[in-house]
């Protein structure tokens, strides 16, 4: 059997909310210098409440930066391969990448347009990496301040009517995808990482624990990290440091989509290093595997398939299918069926198209 | 604490095992490992009439966080599975030392129970463990 989740060390930290994770039974985990929940008693009944209803995930170590100032508009558009002069109206964000020069991810981040600039926010893990490469690389002089906000992730098919419920915050219903709105120091944005509508609420600390309990008046169920793992495999999004890092492109991690190629006098970091590689061709892909039948598809199991060999990167069980799912990086030219090392045994599995899962139901052929 | 039946015998790779009326040996894995795996998702029996042997692989529980071997605790002769598992193998985190069994062993030698942790020596066993 498995060693228990390891003990708390001195340097982790806690957010406002670690109270009321114990006090909801919440099985606490170190997780990228963070006292975490892992789950409140059942991983899968939190991830069916996020699908069915709505759950609410402390994303609180997740790290928020300003960019501010006359130059934070230009900083950003060299730093970010999308285009972040996309945003023109106040509470208009995107999801986005950091590059290095070799084109290879440094960070995945959404930013939010404000009144007064730019917000964003970016991985736990990748905390000092990410604020000292903006640092460093901040010719233009933009004004840039890590934030100390609280900040919850309220997600599901009642998530917005249940959240305007607790808060009052009503306008939040007619907000479209990708917006944020701002009041009395909150930015409550319609975003989130489940494939689920809902929001992401970053608050003071102070008053995180408030809004946490009147979530729970809403029947918003808490869900911890095992869910929030489960859901955005399910819905097919990447996990910084396990689906792609520093080694990676987006080109060759489903992300091509996240690089705005136009205008071309745009000189992004990364972009003629992209360029290259898209004209000198793609051996790899991150793409779905499917195992339907009894095994689990897990982080590491190798890969076969005609073209090569390939690695599961995020493997998991999916609650929503009641079969194995995973992400895996593969020859480019490999499709259909194929082959896992699963513990030895070399298992079918399919090899489709993310997501998987999208409004509560299968979303794949 | 997790909940330790009195009236049951432990291995160190946290199986229980209970000797029954018939002489038959009940095999399966404890509420602390049911708790440190979170919800189980698979298991994988023995074949009815396979002998297993004690300490030797005999299963698999797969859960949403890893995959984990079962060890027979005792040598013997596989008697009967719990088929109940394979569709609701929720049923080992909701009442591992119950209806969560996994088999039953006809035993070799039944002595070789008393090479097994009794729960006092299997909860100091799991204290040592988290520290």
């Amino acid at each position: 059997m498995n060693e228990a989740p390891s003990s708390s060390s001195a340097q982790t930290r806690r957010t406002p909310l670690y109270a009321a994770h114990v006090a909801c039974g919440g099985k606490m985990v170190d997780f990228a210098g963070w006292r975490m929940p892992l789950h409140y008693g059942s991983q899968i009944a939190e991830h069916n409440a996020v699908r069915q209803h709505a759950g609410m995930f402390d994303v609180s170590h997740m790290t928020v930066v300003d960019v501010d100032g006359p130059a934070a508009r230009a900083l950003l558009e060299r730093l970010v391969a999308n285009d972040v002069g996309r945003l023109h109206e106040t509470g208009k964000a995107l999801y986005g990448l950091l590059l290095n020069d070799a084109g290879g991810i440094i960070d995945d981040l959404i930013v939010y347009r404000r009144e007064t600039g730019y917000r964003a926010v970016v991985n736990a893990a990748t905390r000092v990496q990410v604020l000292d490469w903006i640092a460093a690389r901040n010719d233009e002089g933009a004004e840039i301040a890590e934030r100390a906000l609280a900040m919850i992730a309220v997600q599901g098919p009642e998530a917005v009517r249940r959240f305007a419920s607790a808060t009052g915050w009503t306008d939040v219903q007619g907000l479209a995808t990708f917006s944020a709105v701002e009041r009395n120091g909150w930015m409550v944005a319609r975003t989130g990482y489940t494939g689920e509508d809902g929001v992401e609420v970053m608050l003071p600390g102070s008053e995180a624990v408030t809004l946490w309990q009147r979530l729970q008046e809403q029947a918003v169920q808490p869900a911890g990290l095992g869910a929030r793992d489960t859901l955005r495999l399910e819905a097919g999004l990447n996990l910084y440091g396990q689906d792609m890092d520093q080694s990676t492109t987006p080109l060759v991690s489903n992300l091509a989509w996240t690089i705005a190629w136009e205008p071309k006098t745009r000189r992004f970091m990364g972009r003629q290093a992209l360029e290259s590689a898209r004209a000198a061709g793609l051996h790899e892909k991150l793409t779905g595997l499917v195992l339907e039948q009894r095994g689990v598809l897990r982080t590491g199991q190798k890969v076969f398939t005609a073209h090569g060999e390939g690695v599961v990167t995020s493997g998991i069980f999916s609650p929503t299918l009641g079969y194995s799912i995973a992400l895996a990086r593969l020859p480019r030219a490999a499709t259909g069926e194929c082959q896992v090392d699963i513990r030895g045994k070399l298992l079918p599995v399919r090899i489709v198209k993310p997501p998987f899962v999208r409004g509560g139901q299968k979303a794949f052929e | 604490m997790s909940e330790i039946p009195a009236d049951l015998k432990f291995a160190r790779t946290h199986e229980w095992a209970r000797l029954e009326e018939d002489g038959s040996v009940s095999v399966g894995i404890t509420d602390h490992a049911q708790d440190a795996l979170g919800d189980v998702v698979f298991v994988e029996h023995p074949e009815l009439g396979q002998q297993v042997n004690a300490q030797e692989e005999a299963g698999v529980v797969e859960s949403v966080k890893a995959a984990s071997d079962i060890y027979a605790p005792v040598s013997g002769t596989v008697l009967a599975v719990n088929t109940a598992l394979v569709d609701a193998p929720e049923i080992v985190n909701e009442d591992p030392y119950g209806d969560g069994w996994f088999f039953r062993i006809e035993p070799d030698d039944v002595s070789q129970l008393a090479d097994l942790l009794n729960a006092e020596g299997y909860a100091e066993f799991c204290e040592s463990d988290e520290h």
